[in-house]
């Protein structure tokens, strides 16, 4: 028997440290984005900040209960939790309440509450507990199927609500499976494609695969040496070529004409007369209006006007910068760096393969929500609507997010018990 | 390299170049340097011009006139002359506190609107003095202006967009002025134009200071398109002074084109009532007028039973299904007996008439006796009414007319298993029906239809779907629907004894009284019953009669009988669409004073009286 103290031994409170002091400068800027005169005790649910407090109360209820649960658990419920997931995703298509165009949410009386959140920390965990098992290897192509249809397999589901932003967060997950040993090769192959999928929208189809066609006869005349080798480049080629075609499909099939509109404007091949480019030039118009130190706490204008749209969600960013300036956005920036590395190291002290893969599970998913949250804010990204972990309005993110982080927190606690 | 390395060294890469990002565009960059203490920008709908609509031969029935909307920052409001700003707009000081606070309720940062559509003039006074008060800013807003105190049910009226409009249509926003009713509701896409955008950069006094980068944001407001809708805005004119003190409606068509020459129902309102800051009131007190209103379009919606103008259908079909020929005759004793069935008649004959009298006369038993035989052709009663059903229907009626008009109703046409239904057996005979013959019983016409089977026999068996556009942006209309004849299944040769014995009707039946000595004109009359009181008096005619160019259905309600009302009506409408003038002063005087006035209170004394009886009304001291 384990006497109970010990939970909170072997907490790593560093992290937990992190955790906390984002959480609250969250809060203070979602207060700050919403603040006015005329409402303001912290406590008054009937505005974000008032109800973001709840979540966050909530939330430590929650880090209550997964630290109370013994580590071993999270490894048996992996499976389970994942198929929950998967079930209420399809779900919400048939039974969610549209809001904003997309069937994301279930309602629950006045409190909604987004699956797709909740399916992240369900996925790294069934990821972790796959790669984890015995006699798994990333060199069989089973294996490498198998874990791509668990990452995607939500994914695929979250399309449809439509919900592109959060769909395409679990190919972060992707860095995983590069940390577990998957060549790098296929991350370069990935990246390939993403460079691939850009200059297909910003060049001629004919003139790329042309280009293509030269480069690869010219790799073909230089490595003639070596022994069909150009059997390889040949192949690559070919799926290079069906992918710039399937790109257009996809890009007028799939995507929405907003994410259209925003991926073509961020590339700047479209005048934007109705104003679409407004989101990012007026977010980064706040930003840039916060100069060196910002215009203090409470201060700012831009996002006050609501010139900033979802300034309490996606563009949280916005009031940090305008307020905070850019030495209050850089230390942002540096503290979530902090964590990241700080999970990156607990990761690496992990015994069990478990831990430490949902440890990088955890890392990637967090890492992929800021830089594209912060990227699209200050203009470097299209207008993607994910959250700052932390920092943004809602409460299934924050609960998410809070799981996802704790889970691994009570596995690292708890390493010293695996033999 | 270890691989958690790389991880090490990709998360520091971002992280440098969001830091240098941030310093570029917080630091470097002075174009996002907008001193937010002095500059924001606003946001500016620019609204279009909405398309004019002229008449059909080019005078302009409704305009645009610039009206301003004062909106409202709360949040940047401060002190001001509360005595001076309500002075200013003619509002009360409680006026003022309500509506800033129901600005408060809505958002303290974001603009509302704080009073609606102030008049050009008004706002003149207010503008000079709007840099006193800060937080308080105008969008100008384009109101319609109407040229005539008519038509008001043809041309219709705007108003906001409701919750539920702007639920399916996301090209508008909340706010934004559509068409309600008439024209434009039905060419609101035309009408409308796109709204432009433009952003300025504004100071605390809300002063507008520049466009915000150049306008690279803007967009152009694109007006409307202009319109020519098909109706006569003088003859439009006339046939309301003509219908005052009366209810009921006229609707007179183009026979060669189905172009809508006037549409006029009876009690209207003066479209002006529609627009400016007194809208919602002046509307309320038209919707709720339950005993005249106002606001329904009898022409389009109003369901009546045609009465005798629908004999010449029965008679058309007879002449097409070979049971009737020119030399058939019946001879009428007062009505049409059968068993212990009987329909009177007052033709006042009592020898035996052909088709051509018995139009003129209006018999009730020729007709009786035309529509039994169509029936009893066939060796069931049920396949009988089927045939003669699918022949009524070709002439347009008990179907909507799918055409340009916002709205409309689809009348009734029974056919055998209405019968069936209604008798609950099925070996009903011809006379179980037989007051269809008479265009009585269960038949239901609007004035609309009605006026388009007059179109019908205009031209001899076909229409062309009425409608009330002619022209949209300068191009002619080129929508098959309204261009392509439809055919009814009766064959032309048919129409012309039709025709014939319409015209004895002004030259020596029903409607001689209302014979004109130049113009050549056919037409029938009718007096409907009706279970709610006194008969409506109806009339249907088109002229001149071999090469008609207008086509007219007429009712009037409770007008009693068809030549009373209705016919004189509807011959000086004729007259003054293809003459231009009034010769007849004697009967336009008397049509323009007759009243029915005293008719409908009679008939709303009774109504109560009913009511009071059944308990309906409490009375209380």
């Amino acid at each position: 028997m384990r006497n109970s103290n010990s939970i909170f031994q072997n907490l790593d409170w560093f992290s937990i440290f992190l955790f906390a002091l984002l959480v609250l400068m969250g809060w203070a800027n979602i207060y700050a984005a919403v603040y006015n005169e005329e409402f303001n005790s912290i406590f008054d649910t009937t505005q974000k900040y008032g109800k973001q407090m709840l979540w966050i109360a909530t939330a430590t209820i929650i880090i209550a209960v997964i630290l109370f649960i013994d580590g071993s658990l999270f490894q048996t419920l992996a499976y389970p939790l994942y198929i929950l997931s998967i079930i209420s995703l399809i779900l919400v298509l048939f039974l969610g309440k549209e809001i904003a165009g997309a069937r994301s949410w279930f309602a629950f009386g006045g409190f909604s509450l987004q699956p797709s959140e909740f399916a992240k920390f369900a996925t790294a965990l069934a990821l972790a507990r796959y790669l984890s098992t015995k006699n798994i290897s990333l060199k069989s192509w089973r294996t490498k199927f198998t874990a791509l249809l668990i990452i995607f397999l939500p994914s695929l589901l979250i399309v449809p609500q439509p919900d592109p932003g959060s769909a395409l967060v679990y190919s972060s997950l992707l860095l995983v499976l590069f940390r577990e040993g998957l060549s790098g090769s296929y991350i370069f192959f990935g990246f390939g494609l993403v460079v691939l999928f850009v200059l297909s929208l910003l060049v001629d189809k004919l003139y790329l695969i042309i280009i293509l066609a030269s480069l690869a006869a010219l790799t073909i005349i230089l490595t003639l040496r070596i022994k069909n080798f150009y059997w390889s480049v040949l192949a690559i080629l070919l799926v290079a070529v069906a992918f710039i075609q399937s790109v257009d499909y996809a890009f007028y099939n799939v995507l929405e004409d907003r994410h259209r509109d925003r991926i073509n404007i961020l590339l700047g091949k479209e005048y934007d007369p109705k104003g679409i480019g407004y989101n990012t030039n007026q977010s980064m118009i706040a930003i840039g209006s916060g100069g060196l130190t910002g215009k203090g706490y409470l201060q700012g204008t831009q996002t006050k006007y609501d010139f900033v749209p979802e300034q309490s969600t996606d563009f949280i960013f916005c009031t940090v910068g305008e307020e905070w300036g850019f030495a209050g956005s850089s230390v942002i920036i540096l503290l979530f760096i902090v964590l990241f590395f700080r999970l990156v190291q607990l990761a690496e002290r992990q015994k069990s393969a478990f831990s430490r893969i949902y440890g990088y599970g955890v890392v990637s998913i967090f890492f992929f929500h800021f830089a594209i949250n912060i990227a699209m804010t200050i203009g470097l990204a299209p207008v993607i609507g994910i959250p700052l972990p932390f920092f943004s309005y809602g409460g299934s993110s924050l609960w998410g997010f809070t799981i996802l982080l704790f889970i691994f927190i009570k596995l690292d606690a708890y390493r010293m018990q695996i033999l | 390299m270890k691989r958690q390395h790389l991880f090490y060294f990709f998360f520091t890469s971002i992280a440098l170049v969001f830091i240098a990002r941030l310093f570029y565009i917080q630091v470097v960059k002075k174009e996002y340097k907008l001193s937010a203490e002095n500059n924001v920008v606003r946001k500016v709908k620019i609204y279009p011009g909405r398309g004019f609509i002229y008449d059909r031969t080019g005078k302009l029935l409704v305009g645009n006139q610039p009206a301003y909307d004062l909106m409202v920052v709360p949040r940047q409001v401060e002190k001001l002359d509360t005595n001076e700003f309500c002075r200013l707009l003619s509002i009360s000081k409680e006026n003022f506190q309500e509506r800033l606070n129901k600005a408060k309720a809505h958002s303290y940062i974001k603009p509302s609107i704080f009073l609606k559509q102030i008049s050009k003039d008004q706002f003149a006074s207010f503008q000079e003095k709007l840099h006193l008060f800060p937080g308080f800013y105008h969008q100008k807003r384009i109101l319609r202006n109407y040229q005539y105190k008519s038509a008001a049910n043809v041309v219709g009226f705007i108003g906001e967009a409701s919750d539920r409009f702007l639920k399916k249509h996301s090209e508008y926003e909340k706010g934004d002025l559509i068409g309600i009713t008439g024209v434009e509701k039905s060419y609101e896409d035309v009408l409308r134009g796109r709204p432009g955008v433009s952003y300025m950069m504004v100071d605390v006094h809300n002063r507008v200071k520049s466009s915000f980068q150049n306008g690279r944001y803007d967009t152009l407001p694109q007006p409307g398109s202009d319109i020519y809708c098909s109706i006569d805005i003088g003859l439009q004119q006339y046939g309301e002074a003509l219908m005052q003190n009366k209810r009921g409606s006229i609707v007179a068509l183009e026979p060669s084109s189905g172009e809508v020459l006037a549409l006029i129902t009876s009690p209207n309102y003066d479209p002006a009532l529609m627009i400016g800051r007194e809208r919602t009131r002046n509307y309320n007190k038209l919707y709720i007028d339950s005993i005249e209103k106002p606001l329904f379009d009898r022409g389009l919606l109003a369901e009546y039973p045609p009465g005798s103008p629908f004999k010449v259908v029965n008679a058309l079909i007879g002449l097409q299904e070979g049971t009737l020929t020119e030399k058939t005759t019946y001879t009428c004793r007062h009505g049409f007996h059968y068993g212990r069935l009987h329909v009177a008649c007052h033709c006042g004959t009592n020898y035996p008439i052909s088709l051509r009298t018995s139009i003129s006369k209006s018999c009730n038993n020729f007709y009786c006796n035309v529509f039994r035989s169509i029936i009893e052709k066939y060796p069931t009663a049920q396949e009988g009414m089927d045939t003669w059903s699918k022949h009524v229907k070709s002439f347009g009626l008990g179907k909507f007319l799918n055409n340009d008009l916002p709205t409309g109703r689809r009348g009734f046409v029974p056919d055998a298993s209405y019968y069936d239904n209604s008798f609950g057996y099925t070996n009903w005979k011809a006379v179980s029906a037989i007051s269809l013959g008479i265009g009585q019983g269960e038949l239901l016409v609007t004035p609309i239809q009605l006026a388009n089977l007059s179109a019908i026999i205009a031209n001899r068996g076909y229409y062309f779907t009425p409608h009330i556009i002619k022209e949209i942006g300068g191009a002619p209309l080129s929508d098959e629907n309204y261009a392509k004849p439809k055919y009814t299944t009766v064959d032309s040769i048919y129409f012309e004894k039709i025709v014939d014995g319409m015209f004895d009707v002004f030259e020596k039946g029903t409607a001689r009284w209302s014979r004109h000595d130049s113009i050549p004109m056919a037409g029938k009359t009718g007096t409907a019953e009706n279970p709610h009181g006194q008969d409506h008096s109806i009339f249907v005619a088109f002229a001149p009669v071999d090469k008609p160019q207008i086509a007219i259905a007429i009712i009037v309600e409770n007008g009693y009988w068809g030549s009373r009302w209705a016919a004189p009506i509807a011959s000086l409408m004729m007259e003054k669409y293809l003459t231009g003038k009034i010769s007849r002063r004697e009967m336009e005087k008397r049509m323009l004073e007759g009243s029915l006035a005293d008719e409908y209170e009679k008939q709303l004394e009774e109504k109560y009286h009913q009511k009071l009886l059944a308990g309906g009304v409490d009375e209380k001291q």
